[in-house]
């Protein structure tokens, strides 16, 4: 498969879209179940591009940016792998294996355009001098820009010389053990997303109910829906019983002491 | 006191836009701080008409901000109240702006964090993808539908709720513990849907053979390692592997080389027969 010139262009349209949400973190367009469902829509291989998009996006589900930590890019590595694994007519394991290694190049070009941007802030304090509103907002979205073209310039690269006999060769280095060996860790690595999530979460004393939902979910059958409403049943619950949260403000002085020292117990 | 400068409802309306790209400018020198400003433009034209007013107004919104982006909704609200209040004569310090900002930087990026990363991103996105596997398109529809409601009636909601209670809103309801309450609730529904997750979607095979058994008919029974684990509780090694990598993230270990170290684990046991 050639892509056609209207392909590449509007590769680069999808590749900026996922660039700009990448930065926003708003739409969620730069995740990987969306990016590579809207490169499947252009490649004309819808199913793959939702199912591998489904797949990175497991792996991915813990990634995200806190403050100012950035975590590995999504955006460039969902384009990247759905592309080449549609073109190259590869496995969604090898898109696994492709999509790691692109994250964390994504994440160095994020951290360079994040700091390349300090010179939009800086302009920006120069036309608030004169009252200038227009070029305040130019400023603003001629970061989004450099965002964008952070995703879309690579991509556009890769898709004026990718071919599938390229892809293929190319992979066909890759020795078979490696292959095999990265489709087991592809198993256990989404431990990292989970493990970032649980150390974000500030309260650490309401961990009992994340060995709830392990217990009940290895011995069900019970779908995320159930789960979902379960988790949903429990927090209400939680909430309604929990002195802390009583008007009488004799218990919840009392009780917050407690618990405070409980959570500093905890903490040691 | 005497409102003669009011923001329009097509300021509110111009300002929700505006909040969806709140992370535009983001920089590591002061963040959202363009972005903050970018928000409050529309706010700050129609408030003040000399241009030292606005001049200082512009300035004293460039400075150091960070939110979580769905949550810049009541910050911006409240803000735009006191610019107003202070537009039509009230004696607000330009110092009281800015301590208000801060002061609700911390306490609804303690909210919006747990909430949107910790629980409604996961939980949507995990629902999405699960439907993708099967390789149908409704799984990226829905999570991108569901998420992206849940966080514009976040940013709709409080910037209008903020705006119409101003600073009541930081000095009498948020001393509450309605904010605690929702973050509390929404970090027991992550983490119970995290604990399932853990069992369900993380694959772990350690196929050694511990013992072979021919039973009279003549038929072999094999019992792995995994076999063993899978008895005593399944999914006991996901978990294991769950809070080994959070220990290892606690001492700065980045998110990518521990990536790379499973991708090494993974390559090494299945090499060796050990994982499969």
């Amino acid at each position: 498969m050639i892509l056609s010139t209207l392909q590449i262009v509007l590769l680069f349209v999808v590749a900026a879209i996922a660039g700009m949400g990448s930065v926003l973190d708003s739409f969620q367009t730069h995740r990987p179940l969306i990016a590579c469902t809207l490169v499947g829509l252009v490649l004309g291989d819808l199913t793959t591009g939702v199912i591998l998009g489904g797949t990175l996006e497991l792996i991915a589900l813990g990634w995200m940016n806190i403050g100012a930590a950035q975590s590995p890019d999504s955006a460039l590595a969902s384009i990247i792998s759905a592309i080449l694994v549609i073109i190259g007519n590869q496995s969604i394991a090898t898109g696994i294996a492709i999509a790691l290694p692109v994250a964390a190049a994504g994440q160095v070009l994020t951290v360079v355009a994040r700091t390349v941007t300090v010179m939009f802030q800086h302009a920006a304090d120069k036309y608030a001098e004169n009252c200038n509103f227009r070029a305040i907002d130019l400023c603003h979205i001629s970061a989004l820009i450099i965002q964008a073209l952070r995703v879309a310039v690579p991509v556009l690269l890769i898709s004026l010389f990718v071919s599938p006999a390229g892809v293929q060769n190319l992979l066909a280095l890759i020795p078979a053990f490696i292959t095999t060996g990265l489709k087991v860790a592809s198993g256990f690595i989404v431990v990292v997303g989970y493990a970032m999530v649980i150390n974000m979460m500030g309260a650490k004393y309401l961990l009992p109910f994340f060995f709830l939902g392990f217990v009940i979910a290895g011995f069900t059958t019970f779908n995320l829906v159930a789960f979902g409403v379960l988790g949903l049943f429990a927090a209400i619950v939680y909430v309604q019983l929990n002195p802390k949260f009583q008007i009488n403000p004799i218990v919840a002085t009392s009780d917050s002491n407690t618990t405070d020292r409980f959570d500093d117990e905890l903490d040691d | 006191m005497d409102r003669k400068k009011r923001l329009t409802k097509g300021d509110l309306i111009n300002m929700f836009i505006r909040m969806n790209l709140q992370q535009a400018s983001f920089n590591f020198e002061r963040i959202h701080a363009l972005g903050f400003c970018f928000n409050i433009i529309p706010a700050i034209k129609r408030l003040y008409n000399s241009p030292e007013d606005q001049k200082a107004a512009l300035k004293r919104h460039l400075t150091f901000f960070n939110v979580t982006p769905a949550c810049v909704g009541p910050v911006l609200g409240v803000t735009a109240a006191m610019e107003e209040a202070k537009a039509n004569g009230a004696k607000i310090e330009e110092s009281a702006i800015s301590s208000i900002k801060i002061g609700m930087m911390g306490p609804f990026c303690g909210v919006g964090d747990p909430i949107f990363w910790g629980t409604l991103r996961p939980i949507t996105a995990a629902l999405g993808a699960s439907i993708a596997l099967t390789g149908s398109v409704l799984g990226p529809i829905i999570f991108f539908v569901l998420f992206n409601l849940a966080r514009l009636a976040a940013l709709w909601l409080g910037l209008f709720y903020g705006y119409k209670k101003g600073l009541d809103l930081v000095l009498n309801e948020l001393k509450g513990n309605k904010l605690q309450k929702i973050t509390e609730g929404a970090s027991i529904l992550g983490f119970f849907v995290m604990g399932a997750l853990v069992s369900k979607w993380t694959v772990i095979n350690i196929p050694v053979v511990i013992s072979q058994i021919t039973t009279a008919d003549g038929s072999v029974i094999t019992t792995t390692l995994q076999n063993i684990f899978d008895q005593l509780m399944p999914g006991l090694l996901g978990l294991g592997l769950t809070l080994l990598v959070c220990k290892l993230l606690k001492k700065r270990i980045s998110p990518i080389m521990l990536i790379f170290m499973l991708f090494a684990v993974g390559i090494i046991g299945s090499a060796l027969g050990i994982l499969a």
